[in-house]
This record gives structure tokens, sequence and C-alpha cells, in this order.
């Protein structure tokens, strides 16, 4: 929480290397206190301090500055306002909103006065002693967002005044506590973690509606996940139908270092789909964060950390909260490149030694929480991994790994056979997969676990038989061996493979991604009675199961009955087989 | 290229590679352009990498050959490198600097703008739809280019990626609008050069074409700017001026060759292979500078064309560029030895953006669904080759040798076609069904029943041409 800014700092540029910059005169600047630049008053931030030497790296295109230009510093570290008016919008990697900005993102003192008023409603007792966290009042956002105004961290006193009903601005005062004028919105330093009360809030299930993750590698609300592939394995459609689909709360969606066309696909879908839940739009319960690989580098490094204190501010108001971040290998990229420039010492592949401890600090700001305030709220982090070569054992892909509770890894392979999303069975895991087993059980859902084994089961068989095959030829296979190749099959065919652009399935609800998995295994069963009622083989073979494998796309995301019709005739069909 | 020549310096302290140092500079700023006076009064052009304090550090585009410490003179102009822009650019052959070599008068736009370019608001983006036909099938019909998509063309040395390159700069078109194309020449041989001027020839005299050549015997860090000229005027003819405009850049990994050979002569931590950590937002710079913008009717389309030393795709020019690209078309060493042209990997090879740019209106209904149906029997194909390997021809189901017909059939008659040959659309698209009724009916789900029965029905059985 930043306070009034201290006392003003002039120095001069000594040095400028691209986005790092060499200050001298700033005296007792501190670590990560922001700089402007220039005069222009380019955004930059300290990031080490060197006897009388300071080095900033600029948030923006520093072409020009030479040395003797001026720069100061009001003594407060990198902070954003956070407040109403960030769900359903696009802002820069420091949040500043890109949606009223120009076509080209010119560099300099950027104006975001912003005029938007808000109706806030108060709900709190004058005369009382409230600390940080408590409830002042709400805002209505969108359809019916609600957007709980709470006494600041490191604000608390007594309540001595509280705005009645009224249309506010962001920054004007709408209650006083103790000393201090209380407003909708406030600053925060972003790489500092919100405080909460304790680390220990009860987790939920964060259904994705993506079958492959929901029923083999589910996720926890309050876990991390890294999602690793080489370029084109599809991290950016998963992360999106996530971000489209998942229930979730609130989304923080960071686009670091990636493509500007794909923000705006993804922006297009979430103004358009509607959230099953409120009938609004999608968008209405995300804020974007697009630092595109074209925009200046070292933003890319602050986008992460934004993304997480915006996803923080709305954990304490008590919701569940998902961040995507698409892609952590280019903010990697930004340490790399602010090391070298800064001749440090490389460790792996030129990347500073920092890096594991970086990627663990970002990580931990995932968790399940009870709020200052006393309720429960969580943040999830879903990174993707871009490895270079696809080579899963470089540094950003294997230190992240020790840090994170599932990985789903895409397969080049498995996106190559177009086989989608490619989560690959061999290199993925979930760790709150067994939690998620008994709490599905205490739903009511007690072979949630035995039916996930199965479908592992089948998988990991049918790799094993498929290096056979490639040795002997099906045909060289044992009966009830050609009829587990031909099962898994249809595990990945029927219930893994998911259509991002399919109008019916984008999206599974779990009804049916529980029929889906059920009916595969039914089948699988029946083929197995058959054979061992001494049916012949080739004859069973002969069963035409496509029908099965389209299942999927047979009905809505939520239609049960259109899967049990084709599992029935299947199994129907298999019983007149003789 | 230069507006305003102020102070001169002449304390040239260290040459090495392609960067010289000088010294007691002032007010000079980072990325800023010079110009370099040689005792011989010849000229060359740099920019600032590093300025710390009075020393400046300019990388010299045309390299350091020649230049002596005592008797060079620097200038630096006070503003990033800048192009004239404008359609006087229009029917031009220039340089890898932007110097005409056509025998035409030097080219002044309208106005200077910087060659870096200004990064793209993507909140101001509009999502690239509808095609450009580049007349050859395999891309049209499978991996649709989209207007303000980027798609690279992987391949390999020895592979003919010029000759495609230039016979899409030769043909593409687009259904309305002005389209113009900027096609840069990074590190081709003089050969090449000359081809590809001639294939050109026809456009380039019909003003829709710009031609900018770096060949290899040309400086090596030229090729670091050859494409943020072309790219400039690019913007410019498409945004200000509304046109749809193809850029492509041959070759980016001789574009990636200079800039590790400038990382290089910086003493720079290398990475992969020698390469900058930075290539990647290096790179980013460049294909980023494409899309739609929601304040102009014009789009640029980005193809730039790379050879994968040793054919190996994980190698860093490709590997990056897959991360920054929309899709990518893959040439093989396979196809080329079965004398396929283009030797287009369909397998490989994915437009990511071309559900957006195909369609009723756009292509054609079907378009979507055959392009489906051929990738579905395609990996069915190759399925069956790879059993065929095992158990032989003859061991096959009848169902399967289907596939192996159907694949042989959409090399010959779909994939494969003449080098100056322009296939609409239509035709494409008939070719691919020509090759789908070779396969059983009952496989084909994804196409419309009646549109299927109807190519059955016309199909001669000796798998001629099903056109209606
Ligand atoms: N679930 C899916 N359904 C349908 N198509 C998919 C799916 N996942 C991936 N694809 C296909 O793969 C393409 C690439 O996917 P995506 O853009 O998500 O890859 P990526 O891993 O993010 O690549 P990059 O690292 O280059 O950003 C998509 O354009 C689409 O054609
Ligand atoms: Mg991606």
């Amino acid at each position: 929480m930043s306070s009034a800014p201290a006392d003003l700092r002039m120095g001069k540029v000594r040095r400028v290397n691209g986005p790092v910059v060499d200050v001298v005169g700033l005296n007792g600047v501190a670590m990560f206190d922001v700089v402007a630049i220039g005069d222009a008053g380019l955004a930059g931030e300290i990031v080490s301090i060197d006897g009388d030497v300071a080095t900033a790296q600029v948030y923006e295109y520093d072409g020009s500055v030479s040395p003797g230009d001026p720069v100061t510093s009001h003594g407060e570290a990198l902070s954003v306002t956070l407040g109403p008016g960030l769900l359903g919008r696009v802002f820069d990697g420091i949040l500043r909103p890109l949606d009223a900005k120009d076509v080209w993102l010119a560099s300099g003192r950027a104006s975001d006065a912003s005029d938007m008023s808000w109706h806030f409603t108060p709900d709190a007792t004058v005369g009382e002693k409230v600390a940080p966290g408590a409830l002042l009042g709400r805002v209505t956002e969108g359809v019916r967002f609600e957007h709980l105004i709470l006494v600041p961290p490191e604000v608390d006193g007594v309540l001595s005044w509280l705005s009645p009903e009224v249309d506010a601005s962001a920054h004007q005062p709408i209650a006083r506590v103790g000393a201090v004028d209380v407003s909708l919105s406030h600053r925060w330093p972003v790489r500092r973690p919100r405080p909460a009360r304790a680390r220990d809030g009860e987790p939920r299930l964060l259904r994705t509606g993506q079958r492959v993750l929901d029923l083999l590698y589910p996720i926890l609300c309050g876990s991390s996940a890294s999602v690793p592939g080489g370029f084109g394995t599809g991290k950016t459609l998963l992360q999106q139908q996530i971000a489209k689909w998942c229930d979730a709360d609130v989304i923080v969606y960071v686009g670091c270092g990636e493509r500007g066309n794909e923000m705006i696909d993804v922006l297009e879908d979430l103004a358009r789909l509607r959230d099953p839940r409120t009938g609004g739009a999608l968008r209405e319960r995300t804020v974007c964060i697009a630092n595109t690989s074209n925009m200046p580098v070292m933003a890319r490094e602050a986008s992460i950390y934004t993304g997480v204190a915006v996803a923080e501010y709305f954990r304490d108001m008590g919701y569940d909260v998902v961040v995507i971040a698409d892609s952590t290998s280019r903010w990697a990229e930004a340490l790399r490149e602010f090391a070298s420039r800064t001749n440090q010492l490389p460790a792996e592949e030129g990347y500073p030694a920092t890096l594991g401890s970086a990627l663990a600090a970002f990580y931990e700001r995932a968790g399940n929480f009870t709020t200052l305030g006393g309720n429960r709220g969580s943040v999830t982090i879903i990174g993707a991994v871009s490895p270079p070569g696809g080579d899963l054992t470089e540094p950003v892909t294997a230190q992240t790994r020790r840090f994170v509770r599932c990985v789903w890894s895409l397969d080049r392979d498995l996106a190559y056979a177009r086989h989608y999303p490619a989560v690959s069975w061999n290199e993925s895991f979930s760790r709150d997969a067994e939690r998620v087993g008994l709490m599905r059980s205490e739903d009511g859902d007690t072979a949630w676990a035995e039916r996930r084994a199965l479908a592992l089961a089948l998988l990991a068989e049918s790799e094993r038989l498929e290096s056979l095959v490639e040795l002997v030829g099906a045909a060289a296979l044992p009966d009830r061996q050609r009829s587990t190749l031909r099962s898994a099959k249809l595990v990945r065919e029927a219930v893994l493979q998911q259509d991002a652009t399919s109008a019916d399935d984008a999206y599974c609800g779990e009804a049916k991604q529980k029929a889906l998995l059920e009916m595969v295994l039914a089948v699988h069963r029946a083929l197995i009675e058959r054979l061992e009622a001494g049916v012949d083989a080739q004859r069973l073979e002969q069963v035409d199961l496509s029908r099965v494998s389209s299942a999927r796309e047979s009905g809505g995301p939520d239609d049960v009955a259109a899967v049990t019709a084709v599992r029935d005739s299947v199994l129907a069909l298999l019983k007149t087989v003789t | 290229m230069i507006d305003s020549i102020p102070i001169e310096y002449t304390g040239a302290r260290s040459a090495d590679g392609p960067l010289l140092v000088i010294e007691h500079v002032t007010g000079v700023g980072w990325d800023e352009d010079a110009v370099i006076t040689l005792a011989s009064g010849e000229r060359r052009h740099g920019v600032v990498l590093d300025v710390n304090d009075d020393l400046a550090v300019v990388q010299v585009f045309e390299g350091t050959s020649g230049i002596s410490l005592s008797g060079t003179r620097v200038a630096f102009s006070g503003s990033p490198m800048r192009v004239s822009v404008g359609a006087q650019w229009l029917g031009r052959v220039c340089n890898g600097r932007g110097d005409p070599i056509d025998g035409g008068p030097p080219i002044h736009g309208d106005r200077l703008v910087a060659v870096n370019g200004v990064p793209i608001n993507p909140a101001a983006r509009e999502l690239p739809r509808d095609p450009i036909i580049t007349g050859i099938s395999a891309i049209d019909g499978l991996t649709t280019l989209v207007r303000g998509q980027k798609l690279p063309i992987f391949s390999v040395g020895g592979l003919p990626h010029l000759e495609l390159a230039a016979q899409i700069a030769a043909q593409a078109r687009v259904a309305d609008g002005a389209f113009q194309i900027v096609f840069a020449a990074m590190g081709v041989t003089h050969a090449d050069a000359e081809a590809t001027r001639d294939a050109l020839e026809e456009r380039s005299q019909s003003g829709d074409l710009i031609l900018f050549i770096n060949t290899a015997s040309d400086p090596v860090i030229e090729r670091v700017l050859t494409p943020r000229i072309a790219l400039t005027v690019a913007e410019h003819l498409a945004f200000e001026r509304g046109g749809h405009v193809l850029v492509l850049m041959c070759d980016m990994t001789s574009y990636a060759e200079a800039v590790r050979e400038v990382s290089a002569a910086r003493g720079e931590v290398p990475g992969r292979q020698g390469y900058p950590g930075y290539l990647f937002s290096d790179l980013a710079a460049l294909y980023e500078r494409c899309g739609r913008l929601r304040i102009s009717s014009g789009s640029l389309t980005q193809i730039p064309v790379l050879t994968m030393p040793a054919g190996d795709i994980t190698h860093p020019v490709p590997d990056l560029t897959g991360y920054i690209t929309e899709g990518q078309i893959v040439l093989s060493q396979e196809m080329q030895s079965r004398n396929v042209y283009p030797p287009f990997d369909a397998l490989s090879s994915l437009s990511r953006l071309m559900r957006h740019g195909v369609g009723p209106g756009q292509t054609r209904k079907d378009h979507m669904a055959v392009a489906g149906q051929v990738y579905a029997a395609l990996g069915h194909a190759r399925q069956v080759r790879e059993l065929t390997d095992l158990v032989g021809e003859t061991g096959l189901a009848e169902a399967d040798r289907a596939y192996l017909r159907f694949a042989d059939a959409l090399e010959a008659g779909f994939i494969n076609q003449g080098r100056t040959e322009h296939r609409a659309i239509n035709d494409t698209l008939e070719h691919a069904w020509t090759a789908l009724t070779m396969l059983p009916a009952g496989d084909l789900s994804r196409l419309d029943p009646v549109e299927l029965a109807r190519h059955l029905a016309s199909a001669v059985p000796d798998g001629s041409e099903g056109s209606t």
C-alpha cells in the first residue's frame, strides 16, 4: 500500500544498452523503485544497485535516450491501481489500459485518467473499529459481479465516515478509516504478495470442462499447473479453453510475449460467449493483460507479477481466481536478457542462477487462503512453458516442474496426428488426483478414481503393446491384446480428444464426461466378455465402433442421453455377435 | 535516408567485426542512426547499439572492412534509422539497404518512418479473415493463407523454396481491393537473384511489387536491415493506403546468422547454437508486424521462408519462428525425391488461422470439410504405409489399399502442379474431391452426404477429373 509519494530524487543516465539503463545520482534509491527516464518520462524499475550506479529495466522503447538525460524517482515501488473497472478490459504489462490507447504504442507518460464512475452501496457501521479486509460496501460490475470494497491492507482504525449510496469515481473517497481516506481503488506494489490471514482454505474442485484434465489430470482451486509443449502443440488453445469454461469466479489472462492475433481471438470469443452460470458475457469475469512479443521485453517480466497481484485482489473478496500465463518462458527470457545485459554470471543456458527461486516465488502465490476479512478465496496459476526445440529438460521446463502440482505435458506426435488436446499420458501428472478422487466419492461418485485408473491402465498397456506391434505386427498379437489396443483407441478418440472449435464439444459438462468414459469402459468389458464367451475375434473386430468415437459430438455439452443411447445400441449390437 | 547531419566525430577507438567504437561523443542516444564516412569518402550506415558515458558502440551495416581508426568520421542523426515511405516504391528493385539497383532514380517517398516500427496495440487489432489465393493447390486447399496472418515456409537447402516463394509472389491475388507484394531476398546467390527477378518481372512491371535483394556477396550485416525496410514500406501501403500487402522474406536463416554475427562481435553470452538469447524477441519484432487493424481496411500478411540446417526442425531459427508464426508450411526432401512440386509435406503443415479464411463467401462452402477429410485420410494412409512395410501390400485389407491409392492420387493430381500454373480455388477443391472419392464412402464422414453423392456419381472409375 503506497502512502504519499516520498521525496523526489533526480539523477542522470550514464549508459543505455537496449532496455537496460544505468543511472547515477539517484541517492538513496531503493530496489524496485520506479523511475521516469528522459524528457518523455519512460517507465522503468530499478533492479540492481551497485555503489553510485543504479540499473533500471525500462518498460518502453528507449531509442534516442542518451547519457546525461534526466531520471527521476518518487521512491514508489512498481505499483498498480486495483479497483472496479478491471474486469472486461485489456491492459499492458504494468496495467495501463490498452483499449484506451492508440493503434501504435508510442513510448512516454500515459494519462490513464479514467472518468468511469461506479455505484457504491455502503455496508458497514460507522463508529466501529475496522481492520484490513473488512467490508465497507459493494459495487456491481457487469451483469451481476459483486465487487466488494474492502478496507485495504495496512489500513485500520475507526470507521469515522462512510459515504451513503453514491456514484463514485475510482479515486473519490467513500470512507474514512483512522486517518486515511479510502476510495474504491488503491495502489499496490505488484511484486509483493498481498497479505492473507492464513493458507488454510479448504480447496474445491476446479472444473475445466476439458475431459483429459477433469478425468485424468484434475486440478484443485489453489493449485498450480504447468503446460509445457513445443510450438503448435496446443498450449494456447488449452489455456483459452480453460479461461472460457472453467468454473472459477474470475480469470486473469496474461498474454506474455505471445501473439497479438491470439489476444484478439480470445477477447472476441470471450465477448461473444455466455457464462452458463451468470448469463453475462464471459469477458465480464476476465481481466486481460496483453504484453505481446513485439511490445517491450522488460514489461513481460512485470506482467506476470501484475497478473498475480490482480488475482490476489479478487481473492481477497473471497473469490476463486485463475491466473493463466502464456508463456512463462517469455518471462524467463526477459530475466535472461536482463542478466546478460548486466553481465551477471549465467547459470544453465544463460539464465540467471535465480531462475529457480523466481519461478518458485511466482507459483507460491497460488493457494487457498483465509482472507484478511475471513473469507475463503483462492488463486490458481496455470502457466505455459515453451521449451526450445521441444526439449523438456531445458531449465525453465525442468525448474517449473519442481514447483507445480500438475504438469499437463503436450506431445508433438499427438499434435501432429491431430489428437487434440495433445496432453501426453506419459509425461503428465496431477498431485491433486487422489484428493479429487476422495472429494468425488464424498459427492456420491464413488467410482471416479477407479474409472480413472482403468483408463490410464488401458493407455499404458496399449503403449506397451504398440511397441510390440512395431516389431511383430498387430496380427501376431493374441486376441485379448488386440482387443485392448482397440479399447485404448476408444479411450483416446471417444473420451480424450476434444475439438476446441466444435460447437457441441468445446466444453464438456461433468455428467457427459462421466457418461463418455463409462461408455468406453462398458464397451471394453463387453468386448472381453464376448471373447471369453468364445466369439470369433475377427467377427468382433468387424463390428463398426465409429459411433462410439463420435458420440462426443452427438449432443451438446450436457447431453448425457445422446451418449447413453449410443452406448446401449453398441452394447446390444455386440451381444448379437456370435 | 538520413535527413540532417549534425556534428561529425573523429574519435574512432576500436573496430571489431561489424562494430565500431567511437569516443568523446555527447548527446548520442541508443538506437540512433549513424553515417560513417571513410577516409576514401565512401559512406556507410550504422546504428548505435550501446552508449556508455562518452563511448558509443556502432554497428556498421556494410561491415568495418577498409575502416581505419584515423580518418573515419561518424555523424549521428539524433533519431532512429528511418526510411522514406510511399507508393513511389512500387515497381522498384533495390538492394538490401533500399538503394535502387534497377537503374531508376533514388526513391523519395512521402515521409520518414523509423525502420524498427512501432508495436501495434493488440487491442487495436482485428482478427485476420478472408483468404489470399496463391493459386497453389496444396497451400490454398490445405493450409490457406489468411490476410493478416504470418505463415512461414520451412525448407531445406536444395529444395525449391525460393521458386515457390517467387511463384506465390507472382500469382497470389485477393478477391477484392488493391493487392501488393513486397519480396525481400536475403543471402541469395546471384543466380537465384536473377531467376527471382525474372519470375517477378511481369508483376514488377505492372507496379504491384517491390523487390529487395541482398545477395550472398553483399554485406552480411546489411541483412539485419533488409526485412525492416521491407516491412516499414509494407506497413505504410497496408495500414495507411489500405492495400492488402503480402511480404515474403527469404531466407530468414541467413538473416538470423547476421544477428548472430553481431551478437558474437559484442561478446554476448551465446544461447543455443551460438544464437543470442534475444533471437525470439528479435524475430517477433519482425513477424508481429503484420495483421489487420480496426482503423484500416488494409492487411499485412507475411510468408517468411527459412531453411532448416540439416533439416532439423528443432534448430533455433525454425523453432523460434514456429513459436511466433501462425502455423507452418513444411517442404520435405522425401517429396522432392519423388519429383513432386511443390514438395509439400501435408501432415507437418498447418495454417492455424485457416478456419477464419475459408467457407461460403470466402472460398467455398465445403472447403473446411474437404481439408479436414484430406488430413484425416492422409493420417490413416500414413499408418497403412507403415503397416505395409511390415506385412506387404498384399497383406492389406482392400479398404486400406484404397488409402494408399488415395494418397498417391492426391500427390499426383492435387499437390503436384506446374511451376507457373495458377489453379483457381474451385479446381483445387475439385482435385481434392477426385482423390477423396477413391476412398470407401463410409469413411468420408466429414463430407456433406449430398455433395458426396454428387461427386461419387460424376467420378470416372479411372480417377480422372471429377469436376462439374
Ligand atoms: N483442442 C484443440 N482442438 C482443435 N485444434 C487444436 C486444439 N489444440 C490445438 N489445436 C490446433 O493446433 C494449433 C496450435 O495450437 P496452439 O496455438 O494452442 O499451440 P501452442 O502450443 O500455443 O503453440 P505456440 O507455442 O506456437 O504458441 C491450433 O491453431 C489448432 O489448429
Ligand atoms: Mg501459444
